[in-house]
């Protein structure tokens, strides 16, 4: 009955349009969004390389990149902790430990191996004769490499969903430097916990139901954008 | 005379592979040149280095008087390209994937639109610009790709087997293309292909190529008539038979390939020739039937190659010959590795050469 009752109590609210919830889902479409971003501006030169050139040690990068995609949030999340602790952290200095901007620089080290192995298996994916056609057609060396980014491109685009969604599922890198500050760091995950630590069913099912809905939403809605340019 | 295009003692070497071995060839300003030899002969990476795609690991390359260098090779490329064997291409639009050479020399839109549009004619593709062109069918990627670089009107044009794994029909429009570039627009092009009917038709010039070097260089006439050793050697060449010939009492000649096979042609030519049979024009049963073609083997099929709507297949009769048929037919008489089949064609269809 409890659950039943939360359920109702929860659409309710979201119904409403409760200003926190509204606040807690925009600040984690936010804090991901930016996450996945900084991760791909990093992640896609990295994949890029990965994917076009042969060099020594290639295999052992991407090997690093690839166990990476399975690190525990919690682990990573406790790591920078450390590095970010105000008082005794190497980066203390800068003042982000409990900042929306720990969350994003922690959630960004988290997704990039994800960018940089799938979009680096995309890339590697494409007929290694599309560069060469597009030199052929007078492309330049970086031309041609463009080229086959844009032959890639499903590839990566997926790879950029997949680093969203672990971006906003996470718990563990955004409870350690990010706490649980109202109002300024609070997101739907670390919502979902809280509430639940101080037995508000309602609004921890409210937050999830919201989390699930994103995360399919967003999804379904950029599936279909990549099927109609098809 | 004044030449395109120079290789220099040209050598290339992949992983330890030689692909190429000291080539030196120039190439007439204007012609049509032929690369003739067979698979893995180093056809293709003779072709990619005039394409500015490869650097010679050996040799001098010249080009339309300039020493090709370091510095201006990216710049070279832009009088030069090519059409690969496998048609590659960008997964967009057939507008996009034409156009694309375009942008990259900066050329307006209206005049991009306007090209696009002619050379979409030319290979009888028009309107055609909004398709993908990915969806389009095996002849008409390949009259695309052909599109994408006849449209850059630059001086040197390689095709890379033009017409292999096409239907005649395509084929024939390629070649008229070809011919038409040449004449009209006096591009130079160099086309590689072991298809001896076609060396022997459309070039001005062949170069015959083996093992990464090349052999004898000349008019296509002087190169069948002498037949030269090299020639000779091209075992590996389809449907291509050294054989010995004689004419027979009622008038037909009559080539003795080896393993007990006889092919009959109404070419009148004595003595060591090498026979070739276009594999189009083979006719593919699996029961005998009358007709008043001459040549008829029974043997087996050892090989089966999908071409898309077509299949192309080898059949052991004695001596290994390519047959080309539709995949309806392939589908229909439900043909398969080890299938006894005939195979027929008339005396009229073996070329001497």
């Amino acid at each position: 009955m409890e659950i039943l009752d939360g359920l109702i109590k929860a659409l309710q609210l979201i119904f409403s349009g409760d200003p926190r919830i509204l606040e807690i889902t925009l600040r984690s479409l936010f804090v991901s969004g930016s996450a996945t971003v900084i991760a791909a501006l990093w992640g896609i030169p990295i994949a890029t390389i990965l994917g076009l050139k042969n060099f020594r040690g290639r295999f052992l990068v991407k090997t690093i990149f690839n166990s990476l995609i399975g690190i525990p949030t919690v682990a990573l999340g406790f790591f920078l902790f450390l590095i970010f602790s105000r008082e005794k952290g190497p980066l203390g200095f800068l003042g982000l430990l409990y900042t929306p901007t720990a969350i994003i620089i922690g959630e960004a080290i988290l997704v990039a191996p994800i960018i940089v192995s799938l979009a680096a298996s995309a890339i590697e994916a494409v007929d290694p004769e599309i560069a060469n056609l597009a030199k052929t057609l007078g492309a330049s060396e970086a031309q041609a490499s463009f080229a086959v980014l844009r032959e890639a491109l499903d590839g990566i685009f997926l790879a950029g969903i997949a680093s969203f969604n672990r971006a906003i599922g996470e718990l563990g890198v955004a409870v350690f430097v990010g706490g649980f500050i109202a109002g300024v760091t609070e997101l739907l995950t670390t919502g979902i916990k809280l509430e639940i630590d101080s037995n508000n069913i309602d609004v921890a099912i409210a937050l999830a139901i919201i989390l699930l809905t994103l995360v399919f939403g967003i999804n379904l809605a950029l599936n279909l954008i990549q099927r109609r340019k098809k | 005379m004044s030449f395109a295009a120079e290789l220099r003692n040209v050598t290339k070497n992949f992983d330890g592979i030689t692909a190429l071995d000291g080539v030196n060839l120039k190439i007439q300003a204007g012609e049509i040149l032929a690369l003739l030899g067979p698979n893995g002969s180093g056809k293709t990476t003779l072709l990619k280095i005039l394409a500015f795609i490869e650097k010679p690991s050996k040799g001098e390359v010249h080009f339309l008087g300039d020493k090709v260098t370091e510095k201006n090779f990216e710049k070279k490329r832009m009088e030069s390209t090519m059409v690969f064997q496998k048609t590659i291409l960008f997964s967009t639009t057939v507008y996009n994937n034409v156009a694309y050479g375009l942008k990259m020399r900066k050329m307006s839109k209206n005049r991009i639109d306007e090209e696009v549009s002619k050379i979409l004619r030319l290979v009888k593709l028009d309107g055609f610009e909004k398709r993908n062109a990915k969806k389009l069918s095996g002849g008409e990627r390949q009259r695309v790709a052909l599109a994408r670089a006849l449209t850059l009107n630059t001086k040197l044009l390689l095709l890379d087997e033009p017409t292999a794994n096409l239907d005649p029909k395509t084929a024939s429009i390629v070649e008229e293309v070809i011919a038409t570039a040449n004449r009209e627009l006096k591009t130079t092009i160099v086309m590689a292909t072991h298809n001896m009917f076609q060396a022997k038709n459309l070039p001005h010039r062949i170069a015959l190529i083996k093992d990464g070097k090349i052999g004898e260089v000349g008019a296509p006439t002087e190169i069948f008539r002498n037949l030269s050793k090299t020639l000779a050697s091209f075992a590996a060449l389809e449907n291509t038979f050294n054989g010995t010939a004689k004419v027979t009492e009622n008038g037909i000649t009559s080539v003795d390939i080896g393993n007990g096979l006889q092919i009959e042609t109404t070419a009148k030519q004595r003595g060591t020739v090498s026979v070739f049979v276009s594999p189009e024009d083979i006719i593919l049963s699996k029961n005998r039937f009358d007709s008043s073609a001459k040549n008829i083997y029974k043997g087996k099929i050892i090989e089966i190659s999908d071409l898309g709507s077509l299949v192309r297949l080898k059949v052991d009769v004695g001596k290994p010959f390519a047959v080309q048929i539709t995949k309806r037919s392939f589908n229909e008489m439900a043909l398969n590795l080890n299938t006894e089949v005939f195979l027929t064609f008339k005396a009229s269809s073996v070329q001497i050469i």
